[in-house]
């Protein structure tokens, strides 16, 4: 392996990693947002609600996201109607067309995340807060979200990694991240193996300093689970 | 040992001599094309060949007056049959790239297809200047300057869409840096696409692609404007294979392309076959 040219491509390819990390960060965001009213609409009991999230979940996670951002970038440029709509100026920029190709996906897979850390939350912690006096949307913003969103955690840390990784599909549709910078310098040099391998690097290191904050949060969020601290006898003595 | 010498010494005389003799005197030669590559070559129904290349060779061999015979042999492992003396020369379309340089001779270019722009029809790049006009960045590197100076105002603030890491590409770097906004695709297929959507302004790619791709019933709406570029860096175009010790018949051949440049044999071929002009500059 050659040394100088490993580091010249990490310096290339750094200059890519915010774009990266734009594309991960928006496209999660929206599309937390975005399952958040599915899971909702999931478990609303109104069927028409319940039914349309069931369909988009099924389309959206049952088909790749590849073929996803295809359709979304070359499929709906090729309507004329499309083109002269108001949303032509959004759908025109790949940069959108991956955003929202990412979002709508990611927001599929979510949805089933956040409904089953709903579904987790104790019966008996809600009938607490309605006895409580709490109203519904109390009780829900209180004690079912904030428990449901540390229950689906660990599976919702797995959905922000593999949507970080999924960030490089976006290559296909002239989008300049780290995996279209690394394949630009491959058709230039030939050298795939040493490009691949560190944009591997970048994406390895991402998801690591990831997984650490999302444990961090889980830490903060889970402190029924840990020992408490033995509490000074002084102060115990103080709080009587 | 000294008999082994001789020997040894006496051979490579006989070869030198045998091979000056050959170079000098060659009066029959054989040469390879693909006959599956059109329009530069291809077979027709009764097996015969035909096609750019071929017409061509059939001009040059009567200008030198050398009895040529014309196989048709697989593109890949050609220059290995050269070399290996299956065949003399290759007339296949074949580019005259630096690598394929490093193991057989070149003569000049006899036909360059050249990089050109394609935009939608009826837009304000439509009307883009000079159009057909044929910059070499080789022999004419101040031209192809004015030229892109030209077409900067029209340019300006477009978008174009180029193949990635391709000889357009580098032509945008060199010339329109500033000028435009380059967006580069996996597959010229693609930027076909958006081309057609208006996420792109203008493509550039090889005039050979480019004629093909106007043709396709899904691109009615596309169009070829403005001049070509070609040389330099953009490649010298198609010319004859040769092994490298054969200098006397590569100085034969580069006369006789001379030659069908003078007289418009390749400016009539080309416009024959590939429906505009291939002639080097």
């Amino acid at each position: 392996m050659d040394i100088a040219f490993l580091y010249e491509t990490f310096v290339t390819l750094i200059s890519a990693i915010p774009l990266t990390l734009q594309l991960a960060a928006t496209s999660v965001a929206l599309g937390a947002v975005l399952a958040l009213g599915l899971a909702v609409c999931r478990l609303s009991g109104i069927w028409p609600l319940d039914w349309f999230a069931r369909g988009y979940i099924f389309i959206f996670r049952g088909t790749p996201l590849l073929v996803q951002i295809f359709l979304i970038y070359y499929g709906l440029g090729q309507f004329r109607e499309v083109r002269r709509s108001a949303f032509w100026f959004i759908l025109r920029d790949p940069y959108w067309c991956a955003i929202i190709a990412l979002m709508l996906c990611t927001a599929a897979y979510s949805a089933e995340i956040i409904r089953g850390g709903l579904q987790a939350v104790p019966h008996g912690q809600i009938e607490a807060a309605r006895a409580c006096g709490m109203s519904r949307f109390m009780v829900f913003r209180r004690i079912i979200l904030p428990l449901a969103i540390r229950q689906a955690l660990p599976a919702y840390s797995n959905e922000i990694i593999s949507m970080v990784k999924a960030t490089s599909l976006a290559s296909i549709i002239t989008i300049m991240e780290v995996t279209g910078v690394a394949a630009k310098i491959i058709s230039e040099t030939y050298r795939a193996i040493e490009v691949f391998v560190v944009a591997g690097a970048i994406y390895l290191a991402i998801n690591f300093i990831l997984t650490r904050v999302v444990a961090l949060i889980e830490y903060r969020l889970s402190p029924h689970l840990r020992q408490a601290p033995a509490l000074p006898a002084v102060a115990a003595g103080e709080m009587r | 040992m000294t008999f082994l010498k001789t020997l040894a010494a006496g051979t490579f005389a006989a070869m030198a001599l045998a091979s000056a003799a050959s170079a000098q005197e060659k009066t029959e030669i054989t040469i390879a094309t693909e006959g599956a590559f059109p329009p530069y070559n291809l077979t027709k129904p009764d097996g015969t060949l035909d096609g750019y290349d071929v017409e061509l060779a059939h001009y040059l061999c009567d200008h030198m007056k050398i009895k040529c015979t014309i196989v048709a042999q697989a593109f890949d492992g050609m220059i290995p049959a050269l070399n290996a003396g299956k065949f003399d020369a290759i007339m296949a379309g074949m580019s005259a790239t630096e690598k394929r340089k490093e193991v057989i001779d070149f003569s000049m270019s006899y036909g360059s297809t050249g990089q050109a722009f394609a935009v939608l029809k009826d837009t304000d790049l439509s009307k883009m200047p000079l159009k057909d006009a044929l910059y070499s960045l080789s022999s004419n590197e101040e031209g192809a300057r004015k030229a892109v100076e030209e077409l900067k105002p029209l340019l300006k603030g477009k978008v174009i869409g180029v193949q990635t890491a391709s000889i357009a590409s580098r032509f945008i770097d060199e010339y329109l840096k500033d000028t435009v906004e380059k967006r580069e695709y996996k597959t010229t297929e693609q930027h076909d696409l958006d081309l057609l959507s208006g996420r792109v302004d203008v493509i550039m790619a090889s005039m050979g692609y480019l004629k093909t791709a106007v043709e396709k019933p899904t691109n009615d709406e596309m169009e070829i404007v403005g001049p070509r570029f070609q040389g330099g860096f953009l490649g010298a175009g198609s010319s004859v294979g040769l092994r490298k010790s054969d200098t006397a018949l590569k100085a034969k051949f580069d006369e006789a392309i001379t030659a069908a440049k003078a007289d418009g044999t390749l400016k009539t071929l080309s416009m024959k076959w590939f429906g505009f002009d291939l002639t080097p500059q």
